[in-house]
C-alpha cells in the first residue's frame, strides 16, 4: 500500500499532525520546523509526481488514470480506498502543495495556540490531498468532509471580526451542500452497475458501466452539482464565501479560496459531468444561468465593497463561477480553460489573501478608505499586490490571461443563441474586474498617505517574501509557459468528452 | 426438562455468574473487603466481555424456540458489554463518594440485572420471554435513577421513569394481546410471522402494530413517546444517564428490529413502514430542534440522544441484513461517542459540580485534554469524518437507500438535512470550549485514573473504528451468519 506514491500525499500530512502532536505548545521553533519540513517534502513530492507523470505520458502510457491502486475497505458495500491521478489531479496536487507551502510561511507568527492551529491546518490539507488522489466516490466524499470541518475551528478561534457567526455560517452551508452531495452519491452507488452486477463506488468502473437510467441521472445531477456548487460558491449558494473569507486567518483564506473552492469545480467535473453525462447535456443550461449570474454578480459586488477581504472574496465568487461556467460548456477547449482558471485563481487569490493578511498585520485595518499610498511605505508588498491585481484582470504574461482567453474561446464554440448571450455577459465581467482591481490599486497603493501612523510601517520580512515569491513565480510560470500545462492535461478530457458525446446520441 | 439447553445461554450465564459473585461478595465481605468491590466487578466484567467476544454463539434455538443465541445477538451483547464496561470505569469514582459508597454493591447488582434483562430482550423469540426481559431491564433502572437519595430531582426522575415504563409496558401488552388474538393463540415469533404471512392485513393488525410500536418506542424514546427523556436524564445520576442513553437504547433498538422484521415483516410495506417513516422523521427533527435550545448538558445530551435514536431506527427502515449490520455498527459507534461525551460531563461534574453549557466557556485554557476529547465526541456524534460517527451514519444511509424507492431517498435527505441542525448544536459545545473569549469558570483539575481510562477507550473507539472497518465487518458477518434464523421474508 505504501509503495504507491499517491498514498504519501495523505500520509505526510498525517505524519505532520503526529509531529505537531509531539511538539509543545510553547516551542514555536519546533512547530515551525515540522511544518516547513513536511510542506517542503509535499511540494517536492508533487513536483516529482508531475515530472514523472509527464515522463510516463511521453513514453506513451495512455491509461486514463496513472499510479492507480485500490485497497478494500468496507467489503460488504464494496468500498475501496482507491487512488489514481490524471493530468488534472496532478496539477491540483501541485497547486495544493504550493499553497500549503506558502500558507505555512504566511502564518509564521500565528497566535494563540500555534500548535492547535497547525494541527487543524494539517487536517485540512489531508482532506484536500486525499480528495484529489481518490477515485472512489466514498473516499472522495470522506476527504471532502475532512477538509470542511477544520474550517470551523480555524475561523472561529484564529479569525477576526464576526468570526463566530461566519464560522458557523460557512460550516453549516457547506455541510448543507454536502448533504445534497451525499444523497447524489448514494444514488450513483445504487445504480452503478447493471441489474445484478457488482455495485461499485469506483469512478472508472461506474463510468464504464454507464448504467444509470436517464430519469435518475437528471435527479442525481442536480444533487451532485448543487452539492459541489455550494463549495464552488455558485449563486445563490455563495453567501458563506464573503463572510467566511473575511473572517478567516490568512493561511486559511489562502488554502480555502485557493484550493478548497477548487474541490467544488473538480468535483462537478469528475463526478457530476463525467458520471452523469446525459443529464449534463440536458440540464447544463440551468447551471449555466446560475454560474453566469455568479460571474457578473460577484464582479459587481466586488466593485462596491470597501473591505479588502470582501473585495477579494466577491472576486473569487466571480472567478470560481467562471470555472463552473466553463466546465458546463462541455467542450475540450473550455474545460482546459476551466482547469487553467482553477490553477490561476488558486494561486492569485492565495497571493491576494497573503498580501491582505500582511497589510492588515501592519495597518490593523482592511478598509481601503483608511489607507493610501502604501506603495511608498512598503514597496515590496505594493508591487506584489499590483502583480496579483494584474493577474486577476487578465494581463498577458500572467496566468489570468491564459485561463480566461481559453475559457472564452472554448465557450464561443457553442453557437446557439442561449450560449452566446451568456458567454458575452460573462466576457463583460473582465471589464468589471478591471474596475474593481484598479479602484483598489489606486486607493490603496497610490495617492496620498491617509494615515501618518502608516509612515512608520516596515516592508515584508523574509518569510513573507518567501511566501509571496513562490506564488508569483507560479503565476508568471503559468502565464508564460501555458503549453506545459496543456500537455499535462490534454489526455484527461478524452474519456469525459467521449462520455458526453455518446450520451448525446 | 433438558438442562443442557442452558449451555447455549453463555452470555446470560456469564452476566448472571458475575452478578452472583458480586452479590455474595457484597453481602459477606467486611468494610475492608468492600474496598476492592469496584475493581473486582470491573475486572470480572472485562473478563466476561472478552469471553462473550471470543466464545462463538451456538446458533441454536432452545426452550422450544423461545430463546436463541446466534451470532447477531451475541455480537450485539458484546457491543453492549463494551458500553457497560466503560460505564463501570467512568462511574468508579462516583461510587466511592460518601453518599453512594455504602450502596455501591447495589449499583453494580442492579446494572447487571438490567443487563441480563436486556440480553433476554435481544435473544427472545417468544413474546413472553421478551416481556420478562423488558421488565427486568426497566424496573431496576428506576431504582438506579433514584440512586441519589438526597436529591429530589433524582426521585422525581425515578417516578417519571417508572410511570412511563409501566405505562409503556401496559400499551405493549395490550398490543401483544391483539397479536395473540390474531395469531390464533401463539406468541412465538415464528408462528406469528406465518399467520401474518397467510392472513395479510387487517384493522386489528394495524392497531396491534401501533401499540407495539408505541410500547417499544417509549423505551427508545422515539417521538412522540419521548417526553420522559429529558427530565429523567437530567435527574438521574450521570453514570445512570449514560447507561440509560446508550445501553438500554441499543438493546431496545435491536429488539425492535427483530420483532418488526421477523414477526411483522410480511406486512412491512402495508402497515408499519409508513408508521416508522413518520416516527423517524419526527424523532430526528424534534430531538434536534429541542436540543438546540438546551443549556444544561444532561438535557442537551437527552435530546441529542432522542435524535440519535431516530438515526438508529433507520436501520429498521431498511429491514434487511445490511440495515441490521448498519444498525449494530451505529449502536457501537453511538456507545463510544456518547459515553465519551458523558465521560467528560461526569468528570467535570464530579470535580466541580458544574453542568451548564455556559460553564464550559473557555474550557480549553484550563483543561485542554478534556476539551479535546469532548470535541472529538461531538464531531463523532455529528458525523464528521474521519471519526467513527461519519462512517456509521453513511453506512446506515446507504442501507436505507438500497431499496431504491423515492420515499426512502427523501427520508435520507431529511435525515441528512437534520445532521446539519445537529452539527449546529454540537458545534455550540465546541464553540463554548474553544472560541468563547470568557474567562474559564472551571479550574484545572486532574481527573481520576479510571475516568481517564474510560475516556481513552472512547477516543480510541471514535478514532479507530471508523477508519478500521473491523467492527462493521464483525457486525456484518454476524448478521450474515444468522440471517437464516432472523429473516423470514
Amino acid at each position: 500500500m505504501f509503495g504507491n506514491i499517491l498514498i504519501w500525499f495523505v500520509v505526510i500530512p498525517v505524519i505532520m499532525m503526529a509531529g505537531l502532536g509531539l511538539c509543545r505548545n510553547s516551542s514555536m521553533n519546533a512547530i515551525r520546523a515540522v511544518m516547513v519540513v513536511c510542506s517542503t517534502v509535499l511540494l517536492g513530492l508533487s513536483i516529482w509526481l508531475c515530472v514523472d507523470f509527464l515522463r510516463l505520458r511521453e513514453m506513451g502510457v495512455s491509461d486514463e488514470m496513472l499510479y492507480t491502486g485500490s485497497w478494500m475497505w468496507y467489503a460488504p458495500l464494496n468500498i475501496h480506498l482507491a487512488v489514481g491521478v490524471d493530468g488534472i489531479s496532478v496539477l491540483m496536487l501541485l497547486l495544493s502543495s504550493v499553497i500549503v507551502f506558502a500558507g505555512t510561511f504566511a502564518s509564521w507568527k500565528i497566535s494563540p495556540l500555534p500548535k492547535n492551529f497547525f494541527l487543524w491546518f494539517a487536517l485540512l490539507s489531508t482532506g484536500v490531498f486525499g480528495f484529489f488522489i481518490s477515485i472512489d466516490i466514498f473516499t472522495m466524499f470522506m476527504f471532502y468532509e475532512v477538509a470542511l470541518i477544520p474550517m470551523y475551528l480555524l475561523i472561529g478561534v484564529w479569525g477576526t471580526g464576526r468570526k463566530e457567526y461566519s464560522a458557523m455560517k460557512l460550516t453549516l452551508m457547506l455541510m448543507g451542500g454536502s448533504a445534497f452531495l451525499m444523497l447524489g452519491l448514494l444514488g450513483i452507488y445504487w445504480h452503478s452497475a447493471p441489474e445484478g452486477g457488482q455495485l461499485t463506488w469506483n469512478i472508472l468502473e461506474i463510468s464504464r458501466n454507464a448504467s444509470i437510467a436517464p430519469e435518475w441521472q437528471n435527479m442525481l445531477f442536480c444533487f451532485t452539482f448543487v452539492g459541489f456548487g455550494v463549495l464552488g460558491a455558485m449563486f445563490p449558494f455563495h453567501t458563506w464565501s464573503p463572510d467566511g473569507h473575511a473572517c478567516a486567518p490568512t493561511a486559511v483564506s489562502m488554502l480555502h479560496a485557493g484550493v478548497l473552492m477548487k474541490l467544488g469545480g473538480y468535483g462537478c467535473f469528475r463526478i457530476a459531468i463525467y458520471l452523469l453525462p446525459q443529464a449534463a447535456n440536458e440540464l447544463a443550461w440551468i447551471f449555466i444561468v446560475l454560474t453566469g449570474v455568479s460571474i457578473v454578480y460577484g464582479a459587481f459586488s466586488a466593485c462596491v465593497q470597501t473591505d479588502l477581504k470582501y473585495i477579494n472574496a466577491y472576486s473569487s465568487v466571480s472567478h470560481c463561477g467562471m470555472v463552473l461556467f466553463a466546465i458546463l460548456m462541455l467542450n475540450t477547449t473550455a474545460m482546459t480553460g476551466a482547469i487553467l482558471q482553477m490553477l490561476s485563481h488558486g494561486l492569485m487569490t492565495a497571493l491576494f489573501f497573503a498580501l491582505i493578511g500582511m497589510i492588515y498585520g501592519r495597518t490593523h485595518t482592511r478598509d481601503i478608505r483608511q489607507m493610501g499610498g502604501l506603495m511608498k511605505i512598503m514597496p515590496y508588498l505594493g508591487v506584489c499586490y499590483m502583480i496579483a491585481g494584474f493577474a486577476s484582470l487578465g494581463l498577458p504574461g500572467l496566468s489570468g490571461f491564459v485561463a480566461e482567453m481559453t475559457i472564452f474561446f472554448g465557450s464561443f464554440q457553442n453557437a446557439d443563441l442561449f450560449h452566446r448571450i451568456f458567454v458575452i455577459a460573462a466576457t463583460c465581467s473582465i471589464v468589471i474586474t478591471a474596475v474593481y482591481i484598479l479602484r483598489v490599486v489606486g486607493k490603496l497603493l497610490l495617492g496620498p498617505v491617509q494615515d501618518e501612523h502608516h509612515l512608520q510601517l516596515t516592508d515584508a520580512t523574509w518569510f513573507e517574501r518567501l511566501s509571496t515569491v513562490t506564488l508569483i513565480l507560479c503565476i508568471a510560470g503559468i502565464g508564460c509557459f501555458p503549453n506545459w500545462i496543456n500537455e499535462t492535461i490534454q489526455h484527461s478530457f478524452a474519456p469525459i468528452m467521449a462520455a458526453i458525446q455518446s450520451a448525446a446520441l | 426438562m433438558d438442562y443442557s439447553q442452558f449451555g447455549s445461554m453463555i452470555p446470560e450465564l456469564i452476566v448472571l455468574g458475575i452478578f452472583m459473585l458480586v452479590f455474595l461478595f457484597d453481602t459477606f465481605s467486611n468494610e475492608k473487603g468492600k474496598k476492592i468491590l469496584t475493581p473486582l466487578t470491573t475486572i470480572l466484567f472485562a473478563l466476561g466481555t472478552v469471553a462473550i467476544w471470543i466464545v462463538p454463539a451456538s446458533g441454536e434455538m432452545v426452550f422450544g424456540g423461545m430463546y436463541i443465541n446466534d451470532t447477531a445477538t451475541n455480537a450485539l451483547k458484546a457491543i453492549l458489554n463494551v458500553g457497560v464496561f466503560i460505564v463501570f470505569l467512568q462511574s468508579s469514582k462516583w461510587v466511592e463518594s460518601d453518599e453512594v459508597a455504602i450502596r455501591k454493591g447495589e449499583f453494580y447488582e442492579l446494572i447487571l440485572v438490567t443487563l441480563f434483562g436486556m440480553y433476554l430482550m435481544v435473544s427472545a423469540r417468544h413474546f413472553l420471554l421478551f416481556i420478562i426481559g423488558l421488565e427486568s431491564a426497566s424496573l431496576p433502572l428506576a431504582a438506579l435513577v433514584a440512586f441519589n437519595k438526597k436529591h429530589y430531582e433524582s426521585h422525581e426522575a425515578a417516578i417519571k421513569y417508572i410511570m412511563t415504563a409501566v405505562f409503556s409496558s401496559a400499551v405493549l401488552l395490550a398490543g401483544l394481546s391483539f397479536v395473540y388474538a390474531f395469531s390464533g393463540g401463539s406468541l412465538y415469533f415464528d408462528d406469528i410471522a406465518i399467520t401474518i404471512g397467510q392472513g395479510g392485513m387487517s384493522g386489528l393488525l394495524i392497531i396491534a402494530l401501533a401499540f407495539v410500536l408505541a410500547g417499544i418506542g417509549f423505551k427508545l424514546s422515539l417521538v412522540p413517546f419521548h417526553l420522559w427523556t429529558a427530565d429523567v436524564y437530567q435527574g438521574a445520576p450521570t453514570a445512570i444517564t449514560s447507561y440509560l442513553s446508550v445501553i438500554s437504547k441499543g438493546a431496545a433498538a435491536f429488539a425492535f428490529f427483530v420483532i418488526f422484521v421477523q414477526c411483522f415483516g410480511a406486512v412491512y410495506s402495508d402497515a408499519w413502514e409508513w408508521m416508522l417513516y413518520g416516527v423517524i422523521i419526527l424523532t430526528i427533527t424534534v430531538g434536534n430542534l429541542f436540543a438546540v435550545r438546551q443549556k444544561n448538558m444532561k438535557r442537551f445530551m437527552a435530546f441529542s440522544s432522542v435524535s440519535q435514536a431516530g438515526y438508529i431506527m433507520l436501520g429498521a427502515m431498511a429491514a434487511d441484513g445490511l440495515g441490521l449490520a448498519g444498525m449494530m455498527f451505529y449502536i457501537f459507534v453511538y456507545v463510544v461517542s456518547n459515553l465519551g461525551a458523558f465521560a467528560v460531563i461526569s468528570t467535570i461534574e464530579e470535580n466541580t459540580g458544574k453542568l451548564d453549557m455556559d460553564d464550559y466557556n473557555g474550557l480549553h485554557k484550563t483543561n485542554p485534554w478534556l476539551s479535546f476529547a469532548m470535541t472529538l465526541a461531538m464531531f463523532s456524534l455529528a458525523g464528521i469524518p474521519p471519526f467513527a460517527g461519519f462512517f456509521s451514519k453513511i453506512l446506515i444511509f446507504t442501507s436505507v437507500t438500497g431499496s431504491g424507492s423515492w420515499a426512502l431517498y427523501m427520508l435520507v435527505l431529511i435525515a441528512l438535512i437534520n445532521t446539519i441542525i445537529s452539527l449546529y448544536y454540537y458545534l455550540l459545545v465546541v464553540k463554548a470550549m474553544w472560541i468563547s473569549s470568557e474567562e474559564p469558570k472551571i479550574g484545572s483539575f486532574s481527573s481520576a485514573c479510571s475516568n481517564r481510562v474510560a475516556l481513552w477507550l472512547c477516543i480510541a473507539g471514535i478514532v479507530f473504528f471508523g477508519l478500521v472497518p473491523y467492527i462493521y465487518q464483525y457486525c456484518y458477518d454476524a448478521v450474515r451468519d444468522s440471517l437464516a434464523f432472523l429473516l423470514i421474508f
